[in-house]
């Protein structure tokens, strides 16, 4: 028998064509069953799910900032903790993440690398900045409404440990866009400034937020190949309607505007129709020209790069009590 | 969802919405020793919540969030009840409170400095505060022992993370037991102000904890760690060697308190009128 | 041997993480972190993976010291059990309506 590889692994990096592997995947796809790491997987395969999962936990990773932003100076105690606890919660989500891309053979140190180096890519929504305290809200209510839709059918991803982090992610974040839509509720319905206040952060994030579900279909090249794969379960179109037809009627609860003059109900289609959306403005934030990029990337390597003596001490005390304990064994054996 | 292998709930505990709710008001005098265990707590939750995005790996982001959110529990808890003395709200007190109103001591608004900075203050408050809310578990007051109740065994938890932390940053690499050694040194002269008795504190009797009484087990837990991690008494390593003269109680703070509330209470006092 | 998941050259090795929900039940495998030694990956794993009640108890392993099955033999490994219905209950059928089999 061959050395096991670790569940948790895949055996080998670069995989050489293996029809019977080959054969056994497609076998797996086509019945939509789950893949796992130790399963031979074509190439293309691993490398997209490697950019995708890695991209996930980046953006969930550097997610943190616009809203932890906002930590010091929430403006109740009982906000304060919500939002700590919602940071936090991203926090845990880029570390399932990581986990699941790192059963794919990459560290995640490597990523870590990629990414404050600039060459990884993350959510381009994250580069906006939150300026008030109602972008708290706006955040929960549309950039987080709009993950749950992307993420609920990632729960069935083909990649089995991506899927299992999106499973516990789902779970966890379920509360995340019930405080932003409450936030937003509270604002609305305060006083004028809070309401104004409220109004004007939803006009700035309503169409970034649509922007997350990526470019539209005909221009998304790589996208019928994710879905032949079952990593993509539904075109970036259809998600973004879903989306819309969600927020319409929970905008009109919470007495705001959506920015867009085109928006109205299609009785023919049965769904809302939207406007135009500004895709070039999309293509310079994702290129990292947007308002915030550079500062969330310098606080992440500032974080990793100031932190580093930390985990070097934690690694030589790590090394230096197996040493202990490896000579205490030693004399023991010698001592009989 | 197919994935039946984990449940989550939100357990049950003592909250300060509980606390809010029963109304059972507490004496002034108790008000205003719950109002000192509240401002520790949440003057500390705040510095914590900084590290929230900075700390030295993501694992760690995730434990210093854990941390933080106790304390503001326990401020919240602690903050509530004394509000209802005086027909006020938690909030009332975190963000429309002035700097010499403010009744935490001194050690929590230190600067969280580097990550040694920061364990240095965790050490030195949670094996403070575990020994507190150990025996404030048995207050004649039961309010104020129920919030100790559900607190002794988060903080325990705490002086755990604190202590391994102490552990290998003192016998991690020389620069990160110079660190240590450092973090120590500025916050150990804030350590004797936590273990003064005053006026309130005794005319209280059974209901609080003479700060006095703890220093001993203090001394003995803390000095077991120090010995494990070869460090010396702070004080003859005598960075700076000065010991505060404290005031916290009755006030009088560190320059380092006017920033931190001017960051915490903005919002909110922007819009006085307004609930969130 | 060298793998993709327990990379070497990380300063903070990986650890699954098992936590076991209830009383009663047995350790399940909720995902992995990195730590740098066993103190620190359980206290990590209290962290991260039992934030909402999950566990009453949790088990951490170096990714590396699992020992798994070899995928490539799943045949060899796993055929055998297959169509022995003899092993199962529903397989004897004549002591239907008789009580207490």
């Amino acid at each position: 028998m061959a050395p096991a590889a670790t569940p948790t692994q895949r055996k080998d990096v670069d995989p050489v064509e293996d029809p019977a592997g080959r054969a056994r995947f497609d076998e797996l796809i086509t019945a939509d069953q789950r893949v796992e790491p130790t399963d031979w997987m074509p190439d293309a395969y691993r490398k997209t799910l490697v950019r995708q999962v890695s991209q996930h936990a980046h953006s969930e990773i550097i997610g943190m900032q616009p809203e932890g932003n906002w930590i010091t100076r929430a403006p109740s105690l009982k906000r304060k903790a919500i939002l700590m606890a919602k940071v936090q919660d991203e926090a845990g989500h880029g570390l399932y993440l990581y986990s699941a891309a790192q059963t794919l053979g990459v560290t995640r140190d490597r990523m870590t690398e990629d990414l404050i180096s600039g060459k990884a890519k993350y959510s381009s929504i994250f580069n906006y900045p939150t300026p008030t305290w109602a972008d708290m809200g706006s955040i929960g209510w549309l950039v987080d409404g709009a993950a749950i839709c992307n993420q609920v059918p990632l729960c069935r991803a083909s990649y089995g440990p991506y899927a299992r982090a999106m499973v516990r992610i789902c779970k966890e974040e379920s509360f995340h866009q019930r405080q932003g839509f409450e936030i937003l509720l509270h604002l609305s319905r305060g006083t004028k400034e809070q309401h104004e206040m409220a109004q004007e952060s939803v006009n700035r994030w309503y169409a970034p937020a649509l922007m997350m579900f990526g470019p539209p279909d005909a221009d998304s090249p790589n996208s019928a190949q994710s879905m032949a794969w079952n990593i993509k379960r539904f075109s970036n179109d259809d998600l973004r309607q879903r989306f819309v037809d969600m927020i319409v009627p929970q905008a009109e609860v919470l007495g705001l505007t959506l920015p867009d003059p085109d928006l109205k109900w299609n009785e023919e289609r049965g769904h809302y129709d939207y406007g135009e959306l500004d895709w070039n403005e999309f293509s310079e934030v994702l290129k990292g020209r947007g308002p915030a990029n550079a500062i969330r990337l310098e606080r992440r390597r500032q974080a990793h790069e100031g932190g580093a003596w930390v985990r070097e001490a934690a690694a030589a005390y790590a090394e230096r009590r197996r040493a202990m304990a490896e000579k205490a064994s030693a004399e023991k054996v010698q001592a009989a | 969802m197919s994935d039946q292998s984990f449940r989550i709930s939100a357990g049950d505990a003592l909250t300060a919405e509980k606390i809010t709710e029963a109304g059972e008001k507490p004496t002034e005098a108790v008000a205003d020793y719950a109002l000192r265990l509240g401002d520790d707590a949440l003057i500390l939750a705040q510095r914590l919540g900084w590290w929230i995005a900075r700390a030295p790996e993501l694992e760690e982001d995730v434990a210093l969030a854990n941390i933080a959110l106790d304390q503001l529990g326990h401020a919240r808890s602690f903050l509530s009840y004394a509000a209802l003395a005086w027909g006020r709200t938690e909030d009332d007190l975190a963000y429309f409170r002035t700097e010499p109103e403010f009744v935490n001591v001194q050690l929590v608004e230190q600067p969280n400095g580097d990550f040694a900075h920061t364990i240095a203050r965790q050490f030195i408050v949670s094996y403070y505060q575990f020994e507190l809310y150990r025996r404030l578990v048995d207050s004649s007051d039961a309010t104020l022992a129920a919030i100790a109740a559900k607190a002794v065994k988060e903080v325990d938890y705490h002086r755990d993370h604190a202590t391994q932390w102490v552990l290998r940053l003192a016998l991690g690499t020389e620069e990160s037991r110079r660190r240590m050694i450092a973090g120590l040194g500025v916050m150990w002269p804030y350590v004797d102000e936590l273990f003064r008795d005053d006026e309130l504190v005794v005319s209280l009797g059974e209901a609080a904890v003479l700060p006095s009484s703890l220093r001993e087990d203090f001394d003995t837990m803390t000095g077991a760690v120090r010995a494990e991690a070869e460090l010396e008494h702070p004080a003859t390593d005598g960075l700076r060697g000065f010991v505060a003269r404290g005031g916290g109680r009755d006030g009088i703070h560190t320059e380092f308190l006017g920033p931190l509330l001017a960051e915490m209470q903005v919002l909110a006092r922007a819009h006085p009128e307004a609930t969130w | 041997m060298s793998s993709p998941g327990a990379d070497e050259t990380e300063p903070w090795p990986l650890w699954e993480v098992f936590v076991r929900s209830s009383r009663g039940l047995s350790h399940l495998h909720a995902g992995s972190l990195h730590a740098p030694d066993a103190e620190m990956a359980v206290r990590n794993a209290r962290d991260l993976y039992t934030r909402r009640n999950e566990g009453v108890s949790i088990w951490v392993v170096r990714s590396s010291d699992i020992t798994a099955s070899d995928p490539d033999a799943k045949g060899a490994f796993f055929e055998s059990p297959r169509g022995k219905e003899y092993r199962h209950a529903g397989y004897y059928t004549e002591s239907e309506g008789v009580k207490h089999l």
